[in-house]
């Protein structure tokens, strides 16, 4: 490999972390508040409102099941008006983010209606009104759930955003295509494959870490 | 009397069925009044309503119709925002204990009063003497995880006094326990009945945790109470089929199996024996009536099975025994002239 594809694959790897670490915020702030408002609206639930939780519910699942590298093609006009442009890593962000917010919004309502429905009725026992209860009861133990769903949603899109290549964003999935298919350069390509393990290998285990700092359901030797 | 701390006044509850294939009815017409500082027990089998009714008192569960009055207000009729009022003065402790994981003892003791509004800075005083109180000193930092079943529910309980209830609610709160820990558990409700005045409402499966701290008792059967009074006149003259079954168990007589085994209703010819239940009741108890009657009358009186116990501090006594069929009369006439109940279970050849 020669000395100048290092600085390539740093600029691309830097690009890679910039839409996922983008997405991941943008995708959490849209998706979180739809994930708790999912968990909590059923019927005779906390914040009943069974037909919006329908309707959104039906939109979320329209959102994941259109295939990632459609959904970046049809969205282009709205990218174009959030963006300014639709070409680039900056717009790529757009597409990733509309791709990551119904993810994480599912991955959010599970991990919430995880959270035993005993704790939620001793919370109204004392008199929490419905926003209390989300925010002192329901997040704080869904969140070894939570940042174990956030882990998931990282590396998905660690995955989609190889996927950008075709509205012109980079990265590091857009390098391989080029440099190692597109220009043959296989030990380009390898190298890619290779950051991209090692990055999601990190993390992974990041995640893990930080979800087991919140977890206190298992009590565990405290080093003593 | 003093005004009834709860009063359930014609409560009905029903569940709509899907499909609309009729109601499940599951209370029906409970009129019942839990006295101010007593600690009262609701009993019945899993399935008969004792759990719906609990609720109805802190408004998680709602009457179809007739009302609960708890402190005086309609917790039926009561908006959402006073029902919240109303539920900081209903402390609830739960079977499954209901702590939050993601918190330590002191902050699962402290979630009552921040959902209070509470000043942060009074909280921390508040919570350390409410450890204190259920002995958790040691403990305050710990997750719930980390603990044992007792110490669980004593963190319940300091939780659900933290708001300063009046009324506290117990939910099975001993079934999940040994009963090493069942006794530490009602022990500690009966101190914080006796310190603070307040009145417990506990609902149960176990006639032992009735016998052990409840002044007052209901039965429930199917949806409806079928016997309700002090604990002490429900224990010596149980009139429903329920009770007496509960009762098995709990005061140590049930017919030994090789007399219950030949056991007849009717007296035949050549039957010797009347099987008879003797129930001494206050004083009475500690009295040697059966010696009196065997030296006094010269019945000999041939016993089967027997206890004497404590109820609600009172002595109370249930013997099961052999008396002659042609002494009977005389026998029971002798014994309830002393105070004692009699019952004739059968007879026996």
């Amino acid at each position: 490999m020669s000395a100048n594809l290092i600085p390539l694959l740093w600029e691309s790897l830097l690009q890679t972390l910039y839409m996922v670490f983008m997405s991941t915020a943008l995708g959490t702030l849209i998706g979180a508040p739809l994930g708790i408002f999912l968990a909590t609206s059923r019927k005779g639930e906390l914040l009943s409102a069974p037909v919006l939780n329908k309707v959104l519910g039906l939109i979320v699942n329209a959102a994941r099941s259109t295939p990632f590298i459609i959904l970046v093609v049809a969205i282009i006009p709205l990218t174009r008006l959030i963006a300014g442009t639709s070409i680039g890593t900056t717009a790529a962000i757009v597409p990733l983010t509309i791709a990551s917010a119904p993810f994480i919004a599912r991955l959010i309502e599970t991990a919430i209606r995880e959270v035993d429905a005993g704790l939620i009725e001793a919370a109204r026992a004392m008199g929490a009104t419905p926003g209390q209860i989300v925010r002192k009861v329901l997040i704080p133990e869904a969140m070894p759930g939570i940042i174990l769903g956030l882990t998931l949603a990282v590396v998905s899109l660690i995955g989609y955003s190889a996927m950008v290549g075709a509205v012109g964003g980079e990265g590091l999935g857009d390098l391989g295509i080029r440099y190692g298919y597109q220009r043959f350069m296989p030990e380009v390509m390898l190298a890619v494959v290779v950051i991209l393990i090692v990055l999601v290998q990190l993390v992974q285990s990041l995640g893990e870490w930080i979800a087991a700092r919140f977890d206190k359901r298992a009590p565990r030797n405290r080093g003593r | 009397m003093a005004e009834p701390a709860i009063s359930f006044q014609g409560v009905t509850r029903r569940y709509p069925q899907k499909g609309g294939a009729g109601d499940v009815v599951a209370l029906q017409d409970i009129s019942l009044d839990v006295p101010q500082g007593a600690i009262t027990g609701i009993i019945g089998r899993s399935g008969a309503g004792k759990s719906t009714l609990l609720r109805m008192v802190n408004g998680l569960e709602r009457p179809s119709e007739g009302k609960v009055i708890v402190n005086g207000h309609d917790v039926g009729a009561a908006s959402d925002a006073a029902l919240r009022g109303i539920r900081r003065e209903v402390g609830m402790i739960f079977q499954h204990f209901n702590l939050l994981a993601s918190r330590t003892v002191a902050q699962n003791i402290a979630l009552p009063l921040e959902i209070a509004g509470v000043d942060s800075a009074l909280i921390r005083p508040r919570v350390a003497e409410l450890i204190e109180r259920v002995g958790l000193t040691a403990q305050a930092a710990r997750y719930p995880a980390e603990l044992s079943g007792g110490q669980k529910q004593r963190v319940g309980i300091a939780r659900a006094l933290a708001t300063g209830p009046r009324v506290l609610l117990s939910d099975e709160a001993t079934s999940a326990l040994d009963p090493d820990t069942t006794r530490q558990v009602l022990d500690q409700l009966k101190d914080i009945n006796r310190d603070l005045g307040l009145t417990i409402l506990l609902i149960t499966h176990e006639m032992a945790v009735v016998r052990d701290i409840c002044s007052h008792v209901a039965v429930i059967e199917a949806g409806k109470i079928v016997e309700a009074g002090e604990t002490y006149s429900v224990f010596s003259r149980p009139t429903h089929p329920t009770t007496r079954s509960f009762l098995q168990g709990v005061t140590g007589v049930t017919v030994p199996q090789f007399v219950a085994g030949q056991l007849r209703a009717a007296p035949q010819a050549h039957d010797a024996e009347a099987v008879v239940q003797i129930t001494f009741t206050g004083r009475h108890a500690t009295d040697p009536m059966l010696a009196r009657l065997t030296s006094e009358r010269g019945v000999s009186v041939n016993i089967l099975a027997g206890a004497i116990e404590e109820i609600g501090e009172r002595p109370f006594g249930s013997l099961i025994v052999g008396l002659p069929v042609e002494r009977l009369d005389e026998s029971r006439q002798f014994l309830e002239e002393h105070g004692l109940l009699t019952e004739v279970l059968g007879y026996v050849g």
